[in-house]
């Protein structure tokens, strides 16, 4: 049984919008979108201050001070409001700074709004603002794009523990078969082996199916501190049991390890013991497959594979929602669709229906530990939380 | 145009100018101050042999916009004799002849990375061929 402590941070409310190419949308009514859905799952909080997960507005947008702009557009004008960056791990990181705000005691009420607008431009533009989170004087300057980075990990993986490209199809089927009951997912069709095996070379041997589609989306929370706010009959409440970040190296190149996520590690290792669990205790674990091989090395840093084995997780089927280990389980990145600086906020709000038992036809019975792990560039930033379900009195 | 921010990199870009550490003597790529081997200061400069071997490989075909014009190439990881890594584009490859693989040995050369923005400024750069051995 876990009990609530007054000072414990709360998930108070959460509001997810679809992922997809919302053409007739600007970058603030996107915003709104998942700050009304969140307001109103919260009831009657006031939000006094605005953590808003971005990437890439300032490139594909030509706007930045978004914690203005998006504060201003949804009603809240005067709070104080900020951008919180950190490449395709922002919305994990401004969790975080919300987190860290109301356990201060200077702020009671915490908004966080991760969002992103890709359809803005043609997709060798967008790849030039990808690939500005890797080292630009390094790395970018000699054409590498994300998928390629994703490419080189993976060729290595695969050369390493002597693999073959179907070792890695089944974390692709489990994040389609989850994201076709997910009604906010961007491609809601399951697919098979076959189908996987099928799909052409992007950047060898990252296929079609290794990589996430980059699109808008925008997912929102708002946190506060338990004593602010009261049991409700609706649904259990979810607490914030650890939050942590952590970095590596900025360029692949200077890993000393290449096919170890240290960030994951290090993040994941401080939310354990901040927690005080282990990770047999997690019950659900929405990691960040913008690739393939970002899931199975993601396995590895958290403790749910030895080196080299988190593809067999894949392969042997434990990662579905009837798994010993469910990843993904509105699809992840790869079938929900990966909208970059907010997509760290969507993992926290699908993990928290889980936790409430709101997950609809993905529902994992009985979830009362959970984690959640974004990853900025090529794991170079980490930011891992942990949920727990608070047991009613 | 980013004149300043090429032009400060030429001696890594043409010369592969690296550092050494003076108190552990680890070779350091890019040049970065702190030794990341031993946490002190290393500001020596050392120019790096240009010879090492793929460590990992991949073909790009959808490129970034700025390097639309150069696709599809071959992008890798080459680990270089004297110990870092780094990244770069493989060149002067016969595929037909000589495919890619981790292992290869391959050797630095000067090369166009790719022109920057309307105005054309050419950026030249390392990249690495097949080692052309030496009779």
């Amino acid at each position: 049984m876990i009990k609530s402590n007054p000072d414990d941070i709360l998930i108070a409310g959460l509001g997810i919008t679809p992922v997809g190419e919302h053409w007739d949308k600007q970058l603030r009514t996107l915003a709104l979108e998942a700050i009304s859905a969140a307001r109103q799952d919260a009831g009657e909080l006031v939000p006094e201050a605005i953590y808003v997960a971005n990437s890439l507005a300032p490139v594909l947008s030509s706007q930045t001070q978004l914690g203005a702009l998006v504060a201003d557009f949804a009603g809240l004008r005067g709070v104080e409001a900020y951008t919180i960056q950190a490449a395709e791990a922002s919305g994990g990181a401004a969790v975080r700074q919300a987190y860290l705000a109301l356990q201060s005691g200077r702020i009671d009420v915490a908004l966080v709004v991760g969002v992103e607008k890709i359809s803005e431009r043609p997709s060798a533009e967008v790849e030039d603002a990808l690939v500005m989170s890797g080292d630009a004087d390094y790395e970018a300057i000699h054409g590498v794009t994300t998928a390629a980075q994703a490419a080189l990990l993976m060729q290595r993986y695969m050369y390493e523990f002597d693999l073959s490209q179907d070792a890695f199809a089944g974390f692709c089927v489990n994040a389609h078969a989850n994201g076709a009951n997910n009604p906010m997912a961007m491609f809601q069709r399951a697919i098979d082996e076959n189908k996987y095996a099928k799909a052409p070379m992007l950047c060898s041997p990252v296929n079609m199916f290794d990589a996430a589609p980059i699109a808008d989306g925008a997912a929102a929370l708002v946190l506060t501190r338990a004593e602010l706010f009261p049991e409700t009959p609706s649904h259990p409440r979810v607490r914030i049991a650890a939050s942590s970040q952590a970095t590596s190296t900025i360029a692949l190149h200077d890993r000393q390890d290449l096919l170890t996520f240290n960030a994951a590690i290090d993040a994941t290792n401080k939310a354990y013991a901040l927690a005080g669990v282990q990770a047999k205790d997690v019950q659900v674990f929405e990691l960040h497959d913008r690739f393939s091989i970002f899931a199975a090395l993601s396995l590895e840093a958290c403790g749910f594979a030895q080196r080299g084995e988190g593809w067999k997780l894949a392969k042997d089927g434990s990662i579905r929602p009837d798994g010993s280990i469910p990843i993904c389980t509105f699809g992840g990145s790869k079938a929900r669709g990966d909208s970059c600086g907010a997509t760290g906020v969507y993992q926290i709000a699908e993990l928290c229906l889980q936790l409430q038992g709101r997950a609809g036809k993905n529902q994992v019975p009985d979830v009362q530990t959970g984690m959640a792990q974004c990853l900025g560039g090529t794991g170079a930033t980490a930011a891992t939380h942990i949920l727990q379900r608070i047991d009613g009195s | 145009m980013q004149l300043p921010r090429h032009w400060r990199l030429n001696k890594q870009r043409y010369a592969l100018e690296g550092e050494v550490c003076t108190h552990c003597q680890a070779k350091i790529f890019p040049p970065r101050d702190i030794c990341p081997e031993c946490g002190e200061e290393a500001n020596t400069p050392l120019t790096l042999s240009g010879r090492g071997q793929v460590y990992s490989f991949t073909k790009v075909s959808q490129p970034p916009a700025s390097h639309e014009e150069q696709a599809p190439y071959t992008v890798a990881l080459v680990k270089l004799d004297e110990g870092p890594t780094v990244t770069a584009q493989l060149t002067d490859l016969d595929e037909n002849q000589q495919p890619v693989e981790i292992g290869m040995p391959v050797e630095m050369v000067t090369r166009k990375l790719y022109s920057d923005g309307d105005r054309g400024l050419l950026i030249y750069g390392y990249k690495f061929r097949p080692l052309i051995r030496q009779s």
